[in-house]
């Protein structure tokens, strides 16, 4: 088939470039190398929908930043993932440091960021009293909220899928060639030809842009580690909390996420290897000294889980965003914080890019907004609990005991696309818990197994070579 | 396997039990012998009896039924009497929520989601195991890395093999058993790497499945990193200085495509935590009673739910303890209030119940923090006891008569381990 747009890369960018297109009476295909979209960056990020006051105007990651957040609740009011506006605080410790709150306040203004604010030490002590008493003032920014980031993308990709748009996961693009109208994109699938490319390939965008002949950036991959906290501390801080942020990161985070757990981090240094998403001891090491100057009461005693994610930083630090000199090429490279905030702004840019291009935007009259909302049993009020149970006791069945989540959610997610462990877990948070999988890992295997018509020995965490168990009888092969 | 159901869920019960592991039906068997008529016993898994049947080892029931029998068998003993004794059990029933007024919400494959009343509650969750965020592993996040207790599932019950070639880390009872499971299995066991100085596990198991099967047993050492993109290809193993940091420069690499991680249990009290129950900073636990009654009136507590038992005997007694005052508590029996505090002293970690009564022989269970030789027991000042040594894995059980406390007029009792 001959397709109009091929997106290379699902994270949360590709994503929401799809869903973006979507609108079009456009072909589109999506193509990605992971099991599932969002298996990136875009899994392993902070979640922040950033206040937008953060970086420079005169950078492209500064306008696309507010704007960006601007468009998240009517995105959240469609697709229905986990979003809220949480607001956020940046802590000064002296006198020089307050100083720093108010340039960001005055340059947040005249953003047209709403809200901003500095509170006073009574002020914060009354609204955040787990804060340490040393910090002697706060910048407050209502407009930062917390997203449920892999949420954002499977629901974006569905939605963009329920309207057309094919999607190609497990399939790896390795050669890029031009002829006639167009492209030919050859991977780990069927070739696909196309008039335009747009390459959303995340830490790989360089990879793939010198594929198109046009490798004019490289991507210097910044690790960043994060350390998630038990549930027993939701509520222990409300808002996000910034330290001063530096030249190259916004510092060390405490971040209450949408599900009700804190999350700490991240880390930020740079990185030769592309598949170093490693954990480390000094990592461990620089995120707990961090938070504990700011919030003393967190220790490394209540983290549950932690996982690493590599920011795409381009030369020059900004968002590479653009057509190229191979006609229907198109960049949207260089995407490191705040892509995720930013990520539908860029959306709508890159429609414009390929408007521009010579693409024709016709609106389709047939276009649904929004995906089936799902259902989050352990959220509903009790009356609505016991009417949906009596309707189908699978609601009633309980798989992950952390979480809540009932054998119906963990289904639903099955049919919405998971055939991993890793995408029953992101789509439910079953395994997400303080146990993390210890209880219900085997339950969603056999309900994988069973749905999918599969043995049990297939099913894997996260694709590839990830099985779990194996045969007793099998030879070297699991 | 058999397993009990309530031929119907009805509104109000005089006492329900919160698990179906051995404590929660020692617990409703305590209750039937107060002679309380509407007994429930809960759980989530399609089985009652709790963790025992995928502990098919034999090592059970020594103290109580003086014979070794296996998990299962135990679990069938207990579930045996539950029936005959006609209380009602449903599985596939998970407890979401207790409220204050002993109001229960209950999820159930079969029945939807109900809400009962109690008169008392047990609570007899048992315990979760540890898992890798607890010990932050630095490294990758492959597949492959397990609590052991999954690893004993997929194997005993299911029929499934976890790996090829398989490393451990610590040497709790768990890891210990599997080190030995595996090995019958034809899996290869690289070794049990301890940070800790000292084994984890019940001295029985370091010898039963390590020693002879030739399992080398590393302590002071760690795994320092998991490497493996998809599943587990080799862990970095490390001795480990004085602050339990591993020593790089004397760093060594396993291939294996197996971490099972044995790192200990943490009782399962999210229940007790959204009703408000007091909870001991040290067990993770509930602060309970001589009767196992926790800080909340009605509600008691049994089992690795309040501290965790090596000994599956001890939970069958501390629980029927709690089911018995369970029911006490419901027919208006109840013994006086205890009176004297214990606290926790030299070499010291714990020691449950938290209270107990001058009246009454009380059995007291404690875990020590240090290993020690020819020490003793004291019990503030008017009982000491010998022991030949203590060992942080091992409970250490001492049975109080009344007598010993009939000049004792404090209100506080200190509780040491010493040298003699
Ligand atoms: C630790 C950390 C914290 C962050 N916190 C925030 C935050 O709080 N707020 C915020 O706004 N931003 C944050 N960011 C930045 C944000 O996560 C990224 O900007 C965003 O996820 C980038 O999305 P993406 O789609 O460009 O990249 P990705 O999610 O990496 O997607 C690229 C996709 O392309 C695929 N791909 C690559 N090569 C190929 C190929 N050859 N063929 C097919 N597919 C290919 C990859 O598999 C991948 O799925 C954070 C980043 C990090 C690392
Ligand atoms: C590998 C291993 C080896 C062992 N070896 C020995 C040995 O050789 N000898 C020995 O004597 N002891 C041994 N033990 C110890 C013994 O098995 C335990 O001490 C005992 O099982 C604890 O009993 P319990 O009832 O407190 O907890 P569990 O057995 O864990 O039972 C708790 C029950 O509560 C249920 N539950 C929890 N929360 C809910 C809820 N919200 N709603 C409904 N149901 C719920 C669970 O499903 C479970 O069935 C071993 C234990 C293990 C794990």
């Amino acid at each position: 088939m001959n397709y109009d747009v091929t997106i290379i890369g699902g994270g949360v960018i590709g994503c929401a470039i799809a869903r973006e297109l979507a609108r079009y009476r456009l072909r589109v295909i999506l193509l990605e190398k992971e099991c599932e979209v969002g298996f990136g960056t875009s899994k392993s990020n902070s979640g922040i929908i950033h206040a937008g006051h953060h970086s420079a105007t005169d950078t492209l990651k500064g306008r696309l930043e507010w704007a960006g957040n601007q468009k998240w609740d009517a995105l959240c009011a469609a697709l229905g993932f986990g979003f809220e506006r949480i607001g956020e605080l940046t802590v000064a410790f002296t006198p020089e440091e307050r100083a720093t709150l108010e340039r960001l306040l005055i340059s947040g203004r005249a953003k047209g960021v709403p809200g901003l604010e500095i509170w006073e030490p009574d002020r914060l002590r009354r609204e955040e009293p787990n804060l340490s008493s040393d910090i002697v003032a706060a910048l407050h920014a209502p407009t930062a909220g917390v997203v449920n980031p892999y949420e954002a993308c499977f629901t974006l990709i569905e939605s963009a899928r329920a309207n057309g748009v094919d999607v190609a996961v497990d399939y790896r693009v390795e050669a890029l060639s031009r002829g006639g109208d167009g492209w030919t994109v050859t991977g780990t699938g069927p070739d696909v030809a196309s008039r335009f490319v747009v390459n959303a390939a995340g830490i790989f965008a360089d990879r793939v842009a010198a594929m198109a002949g046009v490798g004019t950036f490289r991507i210097h991959p910044r690790k960043g580690e994060e350390y998630l906290l038990d549930k027993r501390l939701r509520g222990f801080v409300k808002r996000v909390i910034f330290p001063l942020p530096t030249a190259t990161s916004k510092g060390i985070l405490v971040i209450p996420t949408f599900d009700g757990t804190l999350m700490v981090g991240p880390t930020a240094h740079e990185t030769e290897d592309r598949s170093d998403i490693t954990t480390t001891l000094p990592g461990s090491d620089e995120v707990f000294e961090s938070v504990r100057r700011v919030v003393p009461g967190i220790s490394e005693r209540d983290c549950i889980a932690e996982f690493a994610g590599l920011r795409a930083a381009a030369e020059g630090e900004d968002f590479i965003i653009g057509p190229t000199a191979a006609k229907g090429f198109i960049n949207v490279a260089g995407i490191q914080s705040p892509g995720l905030t930013a990520a539908p702004a860029i959306a709508e840019m890159v429609a414009g890019i390929l408007e521009n291009e010579g693409l024709k935007l016709t609106a389709r009259d047939d276009f649904v907004a929004a995906v089936p909302p799902h259902v989050r049993f352990a959220a509903l009020p009790l009356d609505e609990q016991v009417r949906l149970a009596g309707e189908d006791p699978r609601y009633g069945r309980i798989v992950c005991r952390c979480e809540h989540i009932s054998e119906r959610e963990t289904v639903d997610a099955i049919q919405r696309g998971a055939h991993t462990l890793d995408g029953i877990k992101f789509r439910t948070r079953a395994g997400m818990g303080r146990c993390q999988g210890g209880f219900c890992s085997w339950r969603c295997m056999e309900l994988l197994a069973r749905e999918r018509g599969v043995p049990i020995t297939e099913i894997t965490k996260r694709g590839g070579g990830s099985w779990v168990i194996r045969r007793r009888d099998d030879g070297d092969q699991p | 396997m058999i397993t009990g159901r309530a031929t119907q869920l009805q509104g109000l019960y005089d006492v329900v039990v919160a698990g179906g592991g051995p404590a929660g039906l020692a617990a409703a068997l305590g209750a039937r012998e107060q002679g309380v008529e509407r007994i429930l016993v809960l759980d989530r898994e399609r089985e009652a009896g709790g963790i025992l049947w995928q502990c098919i080892h034999a090592g059970f029931g020594l103290h109580h039924f003086k014979e070794e029998l296996t998990g299962p068998e135990y679990a069938q003993r207990y579930l045996e009497q539950v029936l005959e004794k006609e209380i009602d059990v449903l599985t596939d029933t998970f407890v979401a929520d207790i409220d204050r007024d002993r109001r229960l919400k209950l999820m159930t494959g079969r029945e939807g989601i109900r809400v009962i009343e109690a008169k008392s509650v047990v609570l007899a969750m048992g315990a979760r195991e540890r898992t890798r965020g607890a010990v932050r592993i630095p490294g990758t996040r492959p597949a492959g890395v397990m609590t052991a207790g999954f690893a004993q599932k997929v194997v005993n019950l299911h029929g499934y093999l976890p790996g090829r070639k398989v490393v451990i880390l610590g040497s709790g009872d768990i890891g210990l058993i599997m080190a030995r499971r595996l090995t019958l299995e034809g899996i290869e066991v690289a070794g049990v790497f301890e940070i800790m100085p000292h084994a984890n596990g019940l001295s029985r198991n370091i010898v039963q499945c390590l020693h002879d099967f030739d399992i080398p047993l590393y302590l002071s050492h760690t795994v320092a990193e998991i490497h493996g993109r998809e599943r587990v290809e080799k862990v970095t193993v490390a001795p480990v200085d004085e602050r339990m940091r591993p020593i790089p420069e004397k760093a060594w690499d396993i291939e294996c495509d197996t971490l099972l991680l044995s790192i200990g249990l943490i009782p399962e009290n999210e229940l007790s935590r959204q009703l408000g129950v007091r909870l001991d900073p040290v067990t993770n636990g509930p602060i309970v009673s001589s009767g196992m009654e926790t800080t909340m009136d009605g509600v008691f507590a049994g089992g690795n739910v309040v501290h965790i038992h090596d000994l599956v005997d001890f939970v069958s007694q501390e629980s029927l303890l709690a089911g018995r005052n369970a029911g006490l508590y419901v027919t208006g029996n109840r013994p006086p209030a205890d009176n004297i505090r214990l606290s926790p002293g030299e070499n010291v970690a714990y020691c449950v119940p938290h209270t107990i009564s001058s009246e009454r022989p009380h059995t007291i269970y404690l875990r020590v923090r240090r290993p020690l030789e020819k020490c003793s027991i004291r019990f503030g000042t008017v009982l000491e006891k010998k022991l030949s040594y203590v060992f942080p894995a091992e409970m250490v059980t001492l049975t109080v008569q009344p007598k010993f406390l009939e000049n004792f007029h404090g209100d506080a009792l200190s509780v040491d381990v010493v040298a003699r």
